[in-house]
């Protein structure tokens, strides 16, 4: 009912997805719960990063869902923070904390409709979102 | 993901075995609009005589995975043989109003963009088969854009050798250091496809890296 209304946006909201929510979803599950809630106008907010196959996979399923549904015009994706650009003794923290909290927690990834969002300008030190009229 | 990776480990190990002059899958990848296309007609041009797409200022104009095989280069005396595989440009995101602004009519701009989706999932699909790959980056934008993060991590997840270029280095706007600063691991060659400007240093980049293979 909600996808009836793509393309005539009155407001939006954001939505924040603690990474708890997704750590026991297999990839194609994530996907679909991502892609279910940018569907309903939503700008989300996801603890952690998706796996680089993941992300790949995501923007594979939403050529698909830009190919189906009418008002869909796709997403837009960034990733802020998380460990790029460590040292060695940075990636073995980061390892260890992995396995055991299962994902790269210091990241944040934002994914919104293009509907509503026009660009999200990623700098190393700063990150703008900036939405449709 | 690790059966892919081994799957890769054994087929490169045994066309080494089997095959002392095989032809390596060099693979154009980027955002729409990069070039990509026609630093590969700048190549295949140069060794076959022959083009292997259209160009155009309209984004998108690649939407489906073009090859030429036996592109044999020569650089410096020595040879090697590549399949130059250029495919369509990845995003995020595809409206057909944008193709609007460059006057399609409204049919046209909504095939170009159905065609334009398909050609992004062929992209993906043709990773797993790429033995080395350039990404190629518009110099003049800026290049911490998610889809340049997600290709080059998606070839790193693979083991795939990658070369970065930074085209169109010839425009004011083009800032080479910029894209080395964000992409600090790796080689970053600043090229003009379209005017063929410093493309010495890219095929003595593309032989090294092959080499890795």
């Amino acid at each position: 009912m909600v996808r009836k209304n793509l393309g005539k946006i009155k407001g939006f909201s954001i939505q924040f997805l603690p990474y708890s929510e997704i750590r026991g979803l297999t990839s194609a599950q994530r996907i679909k719960k991502i892609l279910d809630i940018v569907l309903a106008n939503n700008i989300l907010l996801i603890q952690g990063r998706l796996e680089a196959d993941e992300e790949s996979r995501l923007i594979e399923d939403t050529m698909a869902m830009i190919k189906h549904l009418k008002n869909f015009k796709g997403i837009e994706l960034a990733v802020i923070g998380g460990n790029d650009k460590e040292g060695i003794f940075g990636k073995m923290r980061t390892g260890l904390v992995k396995a055991i909290a299962g994902g790269d927690l210091g990241a944040v990834t934002i994914v919104g409709p293009a509907t509503i969002v026009k660009e999200i300008k990623r700098n190393p030190k700063k990150i703008e979102l900036l939405l449709k009229k | 993901m690790v059966a892919k990776a081994l799957k890769n480990f054994f087929k490169r190990i045994f066309s080494n075995l089997f095959s002392q002059k095989r032809e390596l899958k060099l693979g154009f990848y980027g955002p729409p609009n990069a070039g990509k296309t026609s630093l590969a007609n700048r190549i295949c041009k140069d060794f076959t005589g022959e083009e292997i797409g259209n160009v155009s200022k309209i984004p998108h104009e690649t939407r489906a995975v073009q090859f030429k095989e036996k592109v044999e280069i020569s650089y410096k005396g020595k040879t090697m043989t590549f399949k130059i595989v250029d495919t369509p440009g990845i995003a995020t995101k595809i409206d057909y109003e944008d193709f609007l602004k460059y006057k399609l009519k409204k049919g046209e701009a909504k095939t170009r963009a159905k065609e334009a989706t398909q050609g992004v999932v062929e992209s993906i699909k043709w990773l797993d088969d790429m033995d080395v790959v350039v990404v190629v980056l518009d110099a003049t934008q800026n290049p911490y854009n998610q889809v340049n993060i997600t290709i080059i991590g998606n070839l790193v997840a693979r083991k795939i050798p990658v070369l970065i270029v930074a085209n169109k280095i010839d425009m004011k706007k083009a800032n080479i250091k910029k894209v080395e600063a964000a992409f600090p691991e790796y080689d970053v060659v600043g090229i003009s496809a379209k005017y063929g400007k410093n493309l010495e240093e890219f095929y003595e980049s593309v032989f090294k890296l092959a080499k890795r293979v």
